[in-house]
């Protein structure tokens, strides 16, 4: 099972890669959100699938005895989701704040791209004879 | 200049500079108290572990060399740091003047007593910081922090260079520990890495002393104040790749690689620029020139082997450091009281100023080598050391006499230029400055007849110790008044009267060297200029096309630097396979993997938002599924939460963007690339996977956390135990970054537009 689970992480994570590279930012959240998913899988998966039984400790027992599914990627992919969660919040903002400034969405507009700090050289001389 | 007086800060100047006198004082003291022991033969050392593990020790010593060098740093410390009181009276920021100046001393004393060599090129670098800071001193003057640039890369470049050959001698077997050097130097010489630590060392040296072809830093670095110009670039610090040189000379010297570079390198750097000392109307300009024909002088006796040649070297350096330092202060002198130190509008100032007169001549005649002073003894054993050369002694005697000659015109041209003749009408009158400023040049001049008249004492107590600590042989070193009628003395003859046909000629000679200068094709300072100007423009082209804005070259860069990092040691390894499932046991997970996948491709064809939507609700719907068929509904009810409140924000956000359908498509050949990086992710994190499947599970911390999440925590359910017991510290951070980002999601919501 655990192969068709690797297949899937990868078919998920290019289909994320493809709408994040889209240029329509509002295709990138979606990609952010498909990655999430991705990794979160990839996560769970590098854990191994042996058991359906959850880790919990029976009562009675003081240790967990018999066999159950692996506990700890569980308890890094819950920690990943909120995250997760927390960014894709953010980001949707971000972007619902940027089209309210600059009317546009689209990543390769002009308006959203950094403006290179114009003549860094300056205070450097262009060549010129002088002083050996 | 002369409203100092009048300042208020004029006083607590002068209380700085005698207060902080004291400690070069204090260090000079203590060398005066070594000094009968080492000029014995005596070593003193001692030595603390820093980092042993790199073989990095504070370990420092002092032998006759370094005794050289330390008095000329401490004395010429003592009497700077008195002259600056007076030189720097009414400044402003003569607090951060005397920190500069005596880090920079101490850095030098760093230099000359280290014992180790990544010691000593902590210090060495710790010089060229603060030549650059005493340098570019004047920040508000555009013109000195150029210089002070241009002296940093050009030292900085060189003390890199340096380092590398640090790094390649240790390689090449050679020890960190300078003291051991004395005899192991001949399989280093033989090792195939020489060439390169020859290369790097001496490019170290040459930049640092300002030889061809990096002589052009040290006359742009007299933009600094006066007493720096005379401290720095006069006695000390140019003076650290001559020393360099000495303290390598029994490790890589006597190759024929070695003594070619240094003989040419130094003859040609010796006339070329005491043929420049009279282009410039500065005297500080001047001197600078005079400066790199001594370090050139140096540099070609260095290439020597035998007694005689080094002799000569380590003479002159003392020659040089006392009529070089007294003239630069005499200039500094000239400049406060006239406020010019433009040759063409000064003359006459030996009435007003006895003192620095007579300290003056007693420099110039050092200088230009007259009988009696010690210039004549170094003229004398610069020449029988040129003669001894083992390699090229003529061109290094004709070197010799032409640029001792020059020097002997540039003398009479300092002297006499601002001191006789007639006093300038423009010219106020002049006197004499306050006894802290005239006592360094008196000092230093009337040393140079002490020495020359007491050779023997010298030779003995000074330069004998100096030579043998870097002369593994020990031949005798003695220096004489007079040494017979013998070659030298016909050569100290030539040179007084070629000396005197330069002064007559000097105008137009002076004209003519600055012309050539000019008319060379390629000069070296002009190519630093034009470097650094293609330098700084192509860092400029590849920032901008590196940092060009683009989201979509962003992440072009990133994932194919991810998939050539990964796919490379993965294609290594051949192809990865994983057995097939039994589909009979897994048959409704089949099916959700499915859906998953149908609900990806929903997502990634979707032509408007509610297709989208739809879809990324379907994955995320699917994937919890899969978390609960496999033992993990904790993360699954997680998971089921947080994708309907993902649904419920993307769809309110949504609504207030642009619809899908707006968007420009992007053309069939990006959208070929992009398909094809995707692919190449999406392979990469799959066979990423399936590699890591391969490999046996390590449970042991899972293990644990069975183990003890009961016993130590009380808690049965044990991935709710991890999350608030064991890594609490983790989810308190995911705590924050929730809280973080809704504060500022918050911030950028409520953002109003601001009143105009």
């Amino acid at each position: 099972m655990e192969g068709v689970l690797a297949l899937l992480v990868g078919l998920v994570f290019a289909a994320a890669i493809y709408l994040m590279l889209s240029g329509v930012l509002v295709r990138f959240v979606f990609g952010f959100a498909l990655a999430s998913n991705a990794v979160n899988l990839l996560i769970f998966t590098a854990g191994r699938l042996a058991h359906d039984r959850p880790p919990l400790i029976s009562v009675g027992q003081e240790v967990l005895s018999e066999p159950a599914a692996n506990a700890l990627p569980q308890a890094l992919i819950l920690t990943a989701i909120v995250i997760g969660f927390a960014m894709l919040t953010f980001l949707l903002v971000l972007l619902y704040r940027t089209y309210a400034e600059t009317g546009t969405l689209n990543a390769d507009d002009p308006r959203l791209m950094d403006e290179m700090q114009e003549d860094d050289t300056r205070g450097t001389h262009p060549p010129e004879r002088g002083a050996a | 200049m002369a409203s100092a007086k009048t300042d208020p800060h004029a006083s607590g100047t002068a209380r700085i500079g005698l207060y902080s006198s004291l400690l070069p004082l204090g260090l000079l003291i203590g060398l005066f108290y070594c000094w009968p022991a080492v000029a014995a033969g005596k070593v003193i050392s001692v030595s603390y572990p820093w980092m042993p593990s790199l073989d990095l020790y504070l370990s420092f010593r002092l032998d006759g060399l370094s005794l050289l060098f330390g008095l000329i740093i401490c004395g010429a410390g003592v009497l700077v740091t008195l002259y600056s009181a007076g030189y720097m009276a009414g400044h402003p920021q003569t607090g951060r003047y005397f920190f500069f100046l005596h880090s920079f001393m101490l850095s030098m004393l760093g230099i000359v007593t280290a014992d180790n060599l990544l010691l000593l090129f902590v210090c060495w670098e710790g010089t060229t910081v603060f030549s650059y800071l005493l340098i570019g001193f004047d920040h508000e003057s555009g013109k000195a922090r150029d210089n002070a640039r241009q002296a940093l890369l050009v030292t900085g470049a060189g003390g890199l260079a340096l380092l590398i050959g640090i790094l390649l001698l240790k390689l090449a077997g050679g020890s960190y520990t300078i003291s051991h050097w004395m005899d192991g130097g001949g399989t280093i010489r033989a090792h195939s890495l020489y060439p390169f630590i020859l290369i790097t060392v001496l490019l170290g040296a040459f930049t640092k002393s300002a030889q061809f072809p990096f002589h052009f830093w040290l006359p742009n670095a007299m933009s600094a104040p006066t007493p720096i110009s005379a401290f720095l670039h006069a006695a000390t610090m140019v003076k650290a790749g001559i020393y360099l040189l000495m303290r390598f000379h029994p490790l890589l010297g006597g190759t024929t690689a070695w003594m070619c570079t240094l003989v040419i390198v130094g003859g040609l750097t010796a006339v070329w620029s005491a043929l420049q000392a009279f282009g410039p109307l500065d005297l500080k300009r001047v001197l600078a020139f005079t400066t790199t024909m001594a370090l050139g002088m140096m540099t070609m006796f260095l290439g020597g082997q035998s007694a005689p040649v080094l002799t000569a070297a380590a003479t002159f350096l003392l020659v040089h450091a006392l009529y070089k330092a007294a003239l630069f202060l005499a200039v500094g002198i000239i400049d406060h009281e006239t406020g010019t130190r433009q040759l063409d509008r000064l003359g006459g100032l030996g009435r007003g100023m006895p003192l620095t007169a007579l300290a003056v001549a007693a420099a110039a005649c050092s200088m230009a080598g007259f009988p009696l002073f010690f210039g004549f003894i170094g003229k004398e054993i610069m020449y029988a050391g040129a003669l001894a050369e083992d390699m090229f002694p003529q061109f290094a005697t004709v070197a010799a006499v032409l640029a001792n000659a020059l020097m002997t015109a540039v003398a009479a041209v300092v002297l006499l230029g601002p001191f006789a003749g007639r006093r300038p009408s423009a010219l106020p009158a002049v006197h004499d400055p306050s006894w802290t400023m005239w006592l360094g040049p008196v000092i230093l001049g009337m040393l140079g007849i002490v020495f020359g008249v007491n050779p023997e004492w010298v030779s003995a107590y000074i330069i004998q110790p100096a030579v043998w600590a870097f002369h593994p042989a020990r031949e005798e070193v003695l220096l004489t008044l007079f040494h017979g009628f013998n070659m030298p003395l016909l050569l100290s003859a030539v040179t007084l009267s070629l000396g005197a046909l330069f002064y007559g000629v000097r105008r137009p000679l002076g004209r003519m060297i600055t012309s050539i200068a000019e008319r060379l094709p390629l000069s070296a300072g002009g190519s630093y200029d034009t470097g650094l100007y293609w330098f700084l423009k192509g860092a400029k082209g590849i920032t901008r096309r590196l940092q060009n804005g683009s989201l979509h070259s962003y992440m072009t860069i990133i994932l194919l630097v991810l998939v050539a990092a990964v796919a490379w040691p993965w294609m290594q390894r051949g192809v990865l396979t994983h057995p097939w499932p039994n589909l009979g046991d897994h048959f409704a997970a089949i099916g959700v993997v499915l859906v998953i996948g149908a609900a990806t491709l929903v997502v990634l064809a979707a032509k408007n938002r509610l297709m989208a939507i739809g879809g990324l609700g379907a994955v995320g719907t699917g994937v919890a599924l899969i978390f609960l068929m496999f033992g993990a509904p904790d993360i699954a009810l997680t998971q089921l939460l947080i994708e309907t409140l993902t649904l419920i924000i993307v769809s309110l956000v949504l609504l207030r963007l642009p619809p899908l359908e707006a968007a420009k498509k992007r053309r069939a050949y990006r959208r070929v690339m992009d398909g094809a990086l995707a692919l190449g992710a999406g392979w990469v994190m799959a066979s990423l996977l399936m590699g890591v499947l391969q490999h046996p599970l390590d449970r042991s911390l899972t293990a644990f956390f069975e183990g003890h999440s009961y016993l130590a925590a009380h808690g049965r359910n044990i991935v709710n135990v991890i999350l608030v017991d064991f890594r609490a510290l983790d989810t308190f951070g995911e705590i924050t970054v929730v809280v973080l980002a809704a504060w500022a999601g918050v911030a950028l919501i409520r953002k109003t537009k601001e009143p105009s």
